[in-house]
């Protein structure tokens, strides 16, 4: 029971921030049909803008925001105005040949220009453990679950809480009518980059305490996270939120109960079957449209 | 005539680049190591230590008068990719090819290199790489079925543990160890409790140290390559693990230790190579490598820095560049720091191209590494 409970709460802290990637995925890919094969070097990257920000004498707080602020210049408001907008007019396909080569591009960069080694990263709370049922908890873990809860729930008050959330539901569902009730879509496709900047830069914040600072980490995340997109559902964000969780939780339980050795088929397993059988994914919806 | 000039110099810089004149101005030794993807850290460092010796050894002239031409070819840890550089590098002549460090990557290069008969000096430490009857491979460090014996000997007699649970990497270095270390421990009769695969790059270890800690066993040995260690050690310090953590050489590394951010406190293990041994000659190198390069070098910079001397060591001694030569004439060398200080412990090739030098046994105390006890060479 120890190690069950053990394992569920390390699964869940993993498998929310899978969520929080996954989201991002699905926010692009409803506002401007953008799949982003660089997301998880998205990931990657504002670690190295906060351990920069560390390294010219800011506390981690300040690098935190610091890195939060560069990732929305950066990774939102230039991805999309030298990448997405000059590729999107010619189809998906060359958009997510660019983004694979974006990939290649942050990783080596990355690299050359901070290191190749793995670096420490601060952790938002300290190394401390809570007993519970007999089995130890990280503080660190639950930490990870309540922000991105938290980020989350946000997220979802503002999409379907505010008149700028509504805006931009309305662009994902149908731009043109959106532009002929007077919604800047532009604008609104615009702050979807820039949500998923914050959303990867919090997922960053998160995750390199664990997987530590390096260059390669976007490899793994991104494939985690592009694999719960498409379980959950690629148009739902809920169902990136979902996938995430069941990833992270059936990553720990497969390995630990079933074959460590299999551990990363698994989701792919999984994936498969809901190819086959739900392929809008567990909460997507069918989309339909006329060639 | 701008136009004539360019078209004329363009063909003065080809020549000159495959002339026999500039071929004989320096020797060929190109380099094939993991400088990005999952071996980085290791190639980089290999890297370093070699570019370290080959700026010195430049710097007084060169071997045999000739200054060391070492172009740096990426693995990408890849061992197809590996492969391919390797035969890229035999279509140029050269006459020893440094690297790689990944035990897979030496195992499918070895092939390519032993029929074009040059000596590939290389990181791996895989036992199966000098088991194949190659006489053009030579280690820069201990292969398995030297290292483990003296990890089982020092779990029998210095942890004196009945029981062992093994925690390993599933690649060509972790299963080549865990394999003999299985062997090792069934011939001192330590049953092993727990036998847990791990991925390489894996970065959630609380199953695994779930699995361990359901075994009870008196002693953990622990044979991850570094990153992973330190998210073992960090996941095992979360569980409360209190049984001791045993490892090889990487569990106890600087790297490792800073990554753990102190849960490797208290790990102990055998090191076969380590900037805080005790040897002067080692912690002058540890400091100039520290100045140049801005961080610890671990072992694998010793590995890079030593293998450098090593060949100018031989060819000086056989009087000419010649890469057959070069090869019969490492086989059952020693060579000691007054001959070549670059070596900076003795160190002896044997026939199979394995070598014997000193090894430690080590701690992690206050952070840092700490050499309990100095183990002499197994041909002492």
């Amino acid at each position: 029971m120890a190690s069950l409970i053990q394992l569920l709460v390390s699964g869940l802290a993993t498998g929310a921030i899978y969520a929080l990637i996954a989201t991002g995925f699905t926010l692009l890919w409803q506002t401007s049909q953008t799949i982003n094969f660089a997301q998880g070097e998205f990931v990657m990257l504002p670690a190295f803008f906060i351990l920069a920000a560390m390294n010219w004498g800011a506390p981690f707080w300040l690098a935190a925001l610091i890195g939060i602020a560069v990732s929305i210049v950066v990774l939102g408001v230039l991805f999309k105005l030298i990448i997405v907008d000059p590729m999107l007019k010619y189809g998906v396909l060359p958009l997510v040949i660019s983004t694979i080569a974006l990939s290649l591009f942050l990783k080596e960069s990355a690299k050359d220009f901070y290191s190749s080694q793995a670096q420490p990263f601060p952790a938002l709370v300290p190394a401390t453990d809570i007993h519970v049922l007999g089995a130890v908890v990280s503080t660190q873990s639950l930490a990870v679950l309540a922000v991105a809860i938290v980020t989350v729930s946000a997220l979802h008050l503002l999409l379907n809480n505010t008149r700028l959330g509504r805006a931009m539901q309305a662009t994902a569902q149908n731009p043109t009518l959106a532009r002929i009730v007077g919604i800047p879509v532009q604008r609104m496709v615009l702050y979807t980059f820039l949500i998923n900047a914050v959303l990867v830069a919090i997922a960053s914040i998160l995750i390199s305490p664990i997987y530590l600072a390096k260059f390669s980490n976007g490899e793994t995340l991104g494939l985690a996270a592009f694999t719960a997109a498409i379980i959950g559902g690629f148009n739902q964000v809920r169902g990136a939120i979902v996938g995430g969780i069941i990833l992270g939780v059936l990553d720990n339980l497969s390995a630990a109960y079933l074959s460590s050795q299999y551990r990363g088929a698994i989701p792919l397993m999984i994936l498969i079957a809901v190819i086959l059988w739900r392929p809008q994914g567990l909460f997507g919806r069918i989309e339909e449209r006329t060639v | 005539m701008y136009r004539f000039s360019l078209f004329v110099s363009a063909i003065v810089t080809a020549l000159g680049s495959t002339s026999p004149l500039h071929a004989q101005s320096s020797v060929y030794i190109p380099a094939i190591l993991e400088l990005s993807g999952a071996g980085a850290v290791s190639g980089t460092n290999f890297r370093d230590g070699m570019l370290l010796a080959i700026d010195e050894i430049n710097a007084k002239g060169g071997i045999l008068g000739r200054k060391i031409d070492t172009p740096l070819l990426d693995t990408q840890s890849d061992a197809g990719v590996s492969r391919a550089q390797v035969q890229k590098v035999l279509d140029n002549n050269p006459y020893v090819i440094l690297g790689p460090v990944f035990s897979g990557s030496v195992l499918v290069d070895m092939a390519l290199t032993q029929a074009a008969e040059i000596p590939e000096i290389v990181g791996g430490e895989a036992a199966a790489i000098t088991q194949k009857n190659d006489p053009y491979v030579f280690r820069t460090s201990f292969g398995q079925q030297f290292s483990m014996p003296k990890i089982a000997n020092y779990i029998r007699d210095g942890v004196k543990a009945k029981s062992v649970a093994i925690v390993w990497v599933n690649n060509d270095f972790g299963k080549g160890g865990h394999d003999t270390f299985v062997k090792e421990m069934a011939a001192r009769n330590i049953k092993v409790a727990a036998d847990v695969s791990t991925e390489s790059g894996q970065v959630d270890f609380s199953a695994d140290v779930v699995k361990v800690k359901a075994a009870n066993a008196e002693a953990i040995f622990v044979y991850l390559n570094e990153e992973e260690s330190a998210r073992f050690l960090r996941e095992a310090k979360k569980q409360g693990i209190t049984a001791p953590l045993i490892g090889e050489t990487t569990l106890l590394g600087q790297k490792v230790i800073d990554l753990a951010q102190g849960a490797a406190e208290g790990v102990r293990g055998h090191v076969g190579l380590t900037v805080d041994a005790p040897i002067p000659a080692v912690t002058a190198f540890a400091e100039r490598f520290k100045k140049r390069f801005n961080y610890v070098c671990d072992h694998n910079g010793i590995k890079g820095y030593t293998a450098v001397y090593i060949i100018k060591h031989v060819s000086e001694k056989a009087g000419k560049f010649d890469s057959k030569l070069f090869a019969q004439t490492l086989h059952g060398t020693t060579i000691t720091p007054q001959d070549e200080p670059g070596v900076l412990m003795e160190v002896t090739f044997d026939g199979n191209g394995d070598v014997d030098r000193q090894s430690f046994l080590g701690e992690v105390v206050n952070g840092k590494q700490k050499i309990v006890e100095i183990l002499p060479k197994l041909g002492k």
